[in-house]
């Protein structure tokens, strides 16, 4: 009997040891020609923060990617989350991009489609761009300047019924905010907008109805990506968007994935910012996000295209292992997590109610409940993270020197609130994300601590804006006066920041994103005074000015500058973080093996 | 028979409009009573901050501004008489049977549901000849074993197999034969069989062998009672007497009774896996219905929701149709 026991323990013990053993780690994507290695970053924990890793301009192969859901849509005027902002670069140059290249030279704007930055009138009122020479589509034809204009007139700007999940800058910004759209546009040609011009064919020409200093972020984002008139399927255009980068599309079904190749019409000469390396792209949809980290470390996946960071499982793993580690990048995303203190719901009208929870909050227990220093991200003293335009290191309520919170200081702030034993409200928080929860219950417990009763409310993620946290009526009804949140720009600097969750005027019945409900004129008034502020010191000053005069007011308890845990395959070339989304940067990659 | 027949397919249409009615009412009439508004409806297939402009849009485009009973109805007649949609430059058609089109990506979601079919046929079909093979043969050589190692070993297997959640082997199994000993390098992703056939069928061995041992364990109880029940009835013995082979008796005349209700449960249950096996595709990143009907649900994206559960739906009750005319064959005393 013993010796049957020992050989069933021997058992047990060769089968769990074979359940921990490490993945191989073997290289992902098919083999290529040769080609010269330059010399680059090695591989090492978080190198591709600062410098380009495995840098090669070995072509061939494939690269593969990896998504946990669908995409909102792979149509350029249709789309808007970072990851697609990054990706359909490869099929959809506009005007402008960001610099490919890792920190902080990162977010400057370099021309892609156009020669250049935009030349702006003496009033600030028109921008205009020039195309580069020789621009083609996949099929050969000539990207003109209308190409441009349609691509705008078509998208979510003016043709929401079509294309209705980008962002409407455009139409805010322009002139002839009342045009129907390039669907319902009567004119011969499609080019029934008049807020825009193209005078010759490689000319575009826009149209404020005020000046606007950022503009030139605005035509970097995908929707001015050309698209020919006569090849637009609208709804349909997803599934083979025309190409005017270094890939086009082979195939595409909407819940499996697509496969992009090499289209042979680009040219690096007019194109100095992609790379053209690889010979073929796969994209997989609807892979669970466990399996995506499974594959990224037994090396059959490249990379996770949403470029949000492993789940936890493969995080332990990866950071109690130095060899996973040497592939992995714990990268800032410009992400913010907070919590909105709502001014109009009693006794949070009061500044004083509002600062004693920014001192009541233990920040250590923030930061636990997002995933602690290298999931979740650094402990955030100001709103604008460290990466967006406008950010000055301050901490007005210490929390950093007190990051388990002053119950002290708080206890006296509510003595001068009028609520010396502390008061009831509620937090508002998405149920389906355990981090939020927990993040909101944290809350509740420091709020405990110096006798403020907080209840959580969960809600669902999907109608969180739409129905509840964003509908100011449900709000008030609800006493809802904490509301769980998280931010980042659409461009990185503080208005692309600031401008929808603290704009008093952009404050919605549905979907609004100002959750703390502010409307200060003198807020107001700086904001609209960056976008006339033509010197960028001069801007971000004002942006800075905007975060210390909003803490000042305690109406946003920052969280956490959010961090994601990045895994690259080690067979991936050309890997960086780009500090413009986030996320690697994913026009330069390619293949090693 | 055909008349038989002719009626179950009647009832079968009108099983499918209660379906329908009670899908539609779940996803769209229920939120109404709770006090949902209809542009809070569409705001959830916009984008991120979205205007009111944007929002209205949708809610024109999808319909949602109409009586709940005129939106039933467009989708009635969807699958009787197709629809037209507005893409943008042109108005697309959408032939019968068209389920409408997906709120959140506004693709037709009848193609979709097709794309995805092969994938879950293959999943289920794969898995049911596996189970079919495995659990009844163990069933009967556990049920003729009687009392043997044998007979405790498999059923203590079986015991596994119905114990486990499909959830746990299928990332068990990930772990050990593709990520640790990458025996199934594929398993994960699907691969067409017209594209490479022995790629497809390495790439679903671990789902197949995963769903069948659930199955496999279910019917090998089933079958090992029903034989033992069967092989000590008179007509076992007296075919025995009569000098039948024992091969001949356990078969012919053991296995065929005890077929009866093993055909009623196989038939119910592929019938639903083919309306989506959905912890299995989901466990291994399958594109197949069962993957579309947990997305569709994630996404509240409603025709999509009609779309699929109208289809497994109709799986199920053809399985039904299909497994009680297969009585009449296996058992000569029924008749319709």
């Amino acid at each position: 009997m013993k010796r049957n026991k020992t050989v069933a323990f021997a058992a047990v013990c060769a089968g769990l040891s074979l359940l921990t053993a490490c993945g191989s780690g073997s290289s992902g994507g098919s083999g290529g020609s040769g080609g010269n290695s330059a010399s680059g970053g090695a591989p090492a924990y978080n190198a591709g923060i600062q410098n380009i890793v495995n840098a090669s301009t070995k072509t061939g192969g494939t690269l593969s990617f990896a998504l946990s859901n669908t995409p909102d849509s792979t149509d350029p005027g249709n789309t808007y989350y970072a990851y697609m902002w990054d990706f359909s670069r490869l099929w959809a140059r506009p005007l402008l991009s960001y610099k490919d290249v890792p920190g902080k030279d990162g977010l400057q704007l370099v021309p892609n489609l156009a020669t250049g930055k935009g030349q702006v009138s003496q009033d600030g009122l028109s921008w205009t761009y020039h195309l580069k020479p020789g621009l083609k589509f996949e099929d050969g034809s000539a990207i003109t300047s209308q190409d441009v204009k349609y691509a705008v007139e078509r998208s979510t700007n003016y043709a929401p019924d079509v294309a209705p999940n980008g962002p409407t800058y455009f139409q805010q910004y322009l002139t002839d905010p009342t045009y129907p759209g390039a669907y319902k546009d009567t004119s011969p040609d499609k080019m029934g907008l008049t807020a825009i011009d193209t005078p010759d064919p490689t000319t575009v020409v826009f149209h404020l109805q005020h000046p606007f200093a950022d503009f030139d972020y605005l035509v970097s984002m995908p929707q001015t990506a050309p698209v020919p008139p006569a090849k637009d399927t609208g709804a349909k255009y997803q599934e083979h968007p025309v190409s005017s980068g270094p890939y086009m599309f082979s195939s595409y079904d909407p819940n499996k994935g697509f496969t992009l190749v090499k289209n042979t019409q680009w040219s690096a000469a007019s194109d100095p910012n992609d790379k053209q390396l690889v010979n073929q792209i796969n994209v997989e949809f609807n892979v669970q996000a466990a399996d995506i980290d499974s594959r990224l470390l037994n090396g059959t996946l490249d990379l996770d295209l949403d470029g949000t960071g492993v789940q936890t499982a493969a995080r332990a793993k990866i950071l109690g292992q130095k060899r996973l580690q040497t592939y992995a990048d714990d990268a800032t995303t410009g992400f913010l997590w907070y919590a909105a203190l709502n001014t109009q719901v009693a006794p949070l009208n009061n500044v004083d109610c509002r600062k004693a929870i920014e001192y009541a909050i233990n920040k250590t227990t923030q930061q636990t409940a997002y995933g602690g220093p290298i999931a979740g991200g650094d402990i955030a003293t100001t709103i604008l993270p460290p990466t967006v335009d406008g950010y000055a290191k301050s901490d007005q309520y210490k929390f950093l020197a007190n990051p388990n919170g002053d119950t002290t200081q708080a206890k006296s702030e509510l003595q001068k609130c009028g609520q010396p034993n502390g008061f009831s409200i509620n937090i508002g928080a998405r149920g389906d994300r355990p981090k939020e929860v927990s993040a909101a219950q944290g809350i509740q417990e420091a709020l405990g601590q110096v006798g403020i009763k907080a209840q959580i409310q969960q809600y669902p993620t999907g109608s969180y804006f739409t129905s509840y946290a964003g509908s100011p009526n449900f709000v008030h009804q609800h006493d809802l006066g904490i509301l769980m949140g998280g931010w980042g720009a659409d461009w990185p600097d503080g208005f692309g920041f600031l401008s929808q969750i603290s704009d008093g005027r952009a404050i919605k019945s549905a979907g609004n994103s100002n959750l703390q409900e502010e409307n200060n004129p003198a807020l107001n008034a700086l904001l609209d005074k960056s976008t006339q502020t033509t010197d960028a010191p001069g801007r971000t000053a004002i942006y800075t000015q905007i975060d210390q005069m909003e803490m000042g007011d305690a109406v946003i308890l920052p969280e956490v500058y959010s961090k994601a845990l990045l895994y690259r395959n080690p067979a991936v070339t050309n890997v960086f973080v780009t500090e413009a989304y986030g996320m690697y940067d994913y026009t330069q990659l390619g293949v090693s093996q | 028979m055909i008349t038989f027949i002719i009626r179950r397919l009647f009832a079968a249409v009108l099983m499918l409009l209660v379906v329908s009615m009670v899908t539609f009412a779940v996803f769209f009439l229920v939120p109404r009573l709770a006090g949902q508004t209809t542009d809070q409806l569409a705001a959830q297939y916009v984008g991120k901050n979205p205007s009111p402009t944007q929002i209205h849009a949708m809610e024109v485009k999808l319909g949602l501004d109409a009586p709940l009973y005129v939106q039933y109805g467009r989708f009635l007649k969807g699958i009787v008489a197709g629809q037209t949609f507005n893409d943008g430059p042109d108005v697309s058609v959408c032939p019968a049977p068209c389920f409408g089109y997906s709120f959140k990506n506004q693709e037709p979601v009848w193609p979709q549901m097709l794309s995805a079919l092969p994938v879950t046929g293959s999943l289920a079909i794969g898995a049911a000849i596996i189970w079919v093979v495995f659990g009844v043969g163990i069933g009967v050589l556990s049920a003729l074993r009687r009392g043997t190692v044998f007979d405790r070993a498999a059923m203590t297997v079986a015991l596994a197999g119905v114990s486990l959640p499909v959830f746990f082997t299928a990332l068990l199994s990930l772990a050990i034969f593709r990520d640790t000993i990458p025996l199934f390098p594929d398993a994960g992703t699907f691969i067409p069989f017209s594209q490479d056939p022995l790629r497809w069928a390495g790439a679903l061995v671990l789902p197949w062998v995963t769903l069948a041992f659930l199955y496999a364990a279910l019917y090998a109880r089933l079958t090992r009672a029903g034989m033992l029940d069967t092989m000590n009835e008179d007509f076992i013995r007296t075919a025995r007497a009569k000098g039948l082979v024992e091969r001949r008796v356990v078969v012919k005349h053991g296995l065929r009774a005890t077929l009866t209700p093993i055909v009623t449960i196989f038939g119910l249950d592929l019938g639903l896996l083919i309306g989506g096996a959905v912890l299995t595709e989901t466990a291994f990143s399958l594109p197949g219905l069962g993957r579309f009907a947990v997305n569709a649900i994630n996404n509240k994206d409603l025709p999509e929701i009609l779309g699929v559960t109208m289809l497994a739906g109709f799986f199920v009750v053809m399985a039904n149709l299909i497994v009680d005319i297969l009585y009449a064959v296996i058992d000569p005393r029924v008749r319709y």
